[in-house]
């Protein structure tokens, strides 16, 4: 129980931020109209590959001779950026098509 | 010190960009805008890193980042807009993965702080069971797992893997291991309980699925954040988080069924008493209908209201059904689509695909606005939807459906289903409407069918 004490007491910044920040992604997504639906989950699942940040980093920390690291940092960079790049560029096409409609 | 400054930007850009997404008007700009902040994030992490790097490392960071956009580049441009469903739920699959292996390479260099210890292991659990989930679906929407493999007592079984998961990877935190070999077994067990919780998932629950795995995704990235102190990261996964539990409970209520229901799977077990009790108890007669027999129906109808379903884009009759919608407004005949909140297998399915052959925007209307119409509608065609159109939804209380809002479509004065055979849906239950004395069945492939129908409007 102690633990889970310190634990809270020396992350009370990280837990604010987090709490708030959960807040404003359900108001900024909330009413959200059903034709957006779909861009919206592909340009969030764009938006997931921020992963990416996180396996260029342990590309970088990782020891030049560390070859199953750097390996496994290799396929992470790989996957983060297809999930960032497509996703991106799918959602702009699909955007790309509704506009066409309004004309 | 300029690293976090630029983060804090590209944080920004995130809630700004998403915030546009959410309108119609802004949606482009709002997907530049997070693009541009994302490429933002990744230079910013390359240039302004703080250690010693080797060139060899930066090679090598180069090559997959090439790889990375070429692929993803490449895939995006090519894929057609009827695979959507597939494609989001395999880059999805693609982000969990980095995520869990991110986990494992940082367990190695970790010492024992608790709080990074808990991150890694939850990345790791979450961004597998995140991959193989969506590879599972991914397979599914593509025709390669057409039926739900339900293993038996898998509920009991699905259940009893998670709650060991939870265990398990508490044992590692409090136990401290250093053993990469207890790692492996954790993401093993989470990758089978990914596929396990998928398998069984029926075609009509998908968008449920494919949005909570989406937020899943989002909340490993949200974790591996915490695991660098990186606020752009943290930012980034939790807005993902957010927008794909909004979506998947806007797709809940689309169903009447809570997420526990979903994700524990109690459907499986009703629906198969449920199919099996009113299977029994559907043995009228339908009447068939030729496609001369529909035309000359639309021909004299004032309105005609289309309801399209996973079918449509199964056959890829998009196209087809909006020159057929032309054609009849040309007549002078009104034309709406009624839009069930979960029709297709993905939240908005069906006005992505429509919007690809430009049918009009406001032509589209939602489930509550149409509902209202149908008593003033001639002929209502429903094309490759089911369930959503089922009115055991509302008296049947047997029935796995009972109580989800439907398309009332049994208040038109005809309706016309096009169906390949009698078999029913992708879920496996009985329907009634096609048993009702206004009901005809068009029986053939929804393409063929409607250029059937234009043909035969054109000589009128």
């Amino acid at each position: 129980m102690n633990e889970i004490f310190e634990l809270l007491k020396n992350n009370l910044q990280l837990i604010y931020i987090l709490i708030l920040v959960i807040f404003i992604g359900i108001e900024v997504i909330k009413h959200i109209p059903a034709v957006l639906h779909t861009p919206l989950m592909s340009g969030a699942n764009a938006l997931s590959g921020v992963v990416i940040v996180g396996a260029i980093l342990v590309m970088l920390n990782s020891d030049p001779d560390d070859y199953i690291a750097l390996g496994l940092g290799f396929m992470a960079v790989v996957l983060g950026i297809i999930n960032v790049v497509g996703g991106f560029a799918v959602t702009n096409r699909m955007l790309q098509m509704f506009k066409k409609n309004k004309n | 010190m300029i690293l976090n400054v630029l983060y804090l930007l590209a944080t920004i850009t995130f809630i700004f960009g998403l915030k546009l997404l959410g309108h119609p008007e802004t949606a482009k700009k709002g997907n530049l805008i997070a693009a541009s902040g994302m490429a933002l994030a990744i230079v910013a992490t390359l240039i302004f890193n703080e250690h010693e790097v080797s060139k060899k490392v930066y090679t090598l960071i180069g090559i997959a980042i090439v790889v990375g956009v070429v692929i993803g580049w490449v895939i995006a441009i090519r894929v057609k807009m009827t695979k959507m469903p597939e494609l989001v739920s395999l880059f999805n699959g693609f982000g969990g993965a980095s995520a869990a292996l991110i986990g494992v390479v940082e367990f190695s260099h970790t010492g024992d702080n608790t709080l990074q210890m808990i991150t890694i292991i939850s990345a790791i659990v979450i961004g597998s069971l995140t991959f193989s989930g969506s590879m599972i679906a991914w397979a599914k929407l593509n025709g390669m797992m057409w039926k739900d493999i339900r293993l038996p007592k898998y509920n009991l079984i699905n259940n009893i893997i998670f709650i060991g998961l939870i265990v398990f990877g508490a044992y590692i935190v409090w136990s401290q291991t250093e053993s990469i070999f207890v790692v492996y077994i954790l993401l093993s067990t989470a990758l089978i309980y990914g596929v396990l919780f998928v398998i069984p998932i029926g075609g009509a629950d998908m968008p449920v699925v494919i949005s909570l795995l989406n937020a899943l995704t989002g909340i490993a990235a949200a974790i591996t954040g915490v695991l660098y102190g990186n606020m752009v990261m943290m930012v980034g996964g939790i807005l993902v988080g957010s927008a794909g539990l909004i979506l998947t409970f806007a797709m809940c209520e689309g169903m009447n069924r809570s997420l526990v229901n979903v994700i524990f799977g109690q459907f499986g077990e009703t629906e198969t008493e449920g199919a099996e009790g009113s299977a029994a108890a559907l043995k009228g007669t339908y009447k068939s209908a030729t496609v001369s027999d529909v035309a000359i129906l639309m021909n004299y109808s004032q309105q005609v209201i289309i309801v399209p379903g996973y079918g449509l884009a199964v056959a890829q009759a998009q196209h087809a059904i909006h020159e057929l919608e032309q054609i009849l407004e040309n007549k002078g005949i009104k034309v709406k689509y009624a839009i069930h909140p979960v029709a297709g297998r993905m939240p908005g399915h069906m006005n992505v695909l429509l919007a690809e052959t430009n049918v009009e925007y406001d032509k589209l209307v939602e489930m509550d606005d149409v509902n209202p119409e149908f008593p003033n509608t001639d002929v209502v065609f429903v094309v490759g939807a089911n369930d959503v159109v089922n009115p055991a939804a509302h008296n049947d209380p047997s029935s796995p459906i009972y109580g989800m809002p439907i398309l009332d479509v049994e208040n038109a004065k005809q309706i016309i289903v096009n169906k390949r055979s009698m078999k029913p849906g992708y879920a496996g239950i009985e329907n009634e409407l096609f048993y009702n004395q206004k009901t005809s069945m068009l029986f053939g492939d929804a393409k063929s069918v409607i250029q059937g129908l234009i043909t035969e409007l054109k000589g009128m």
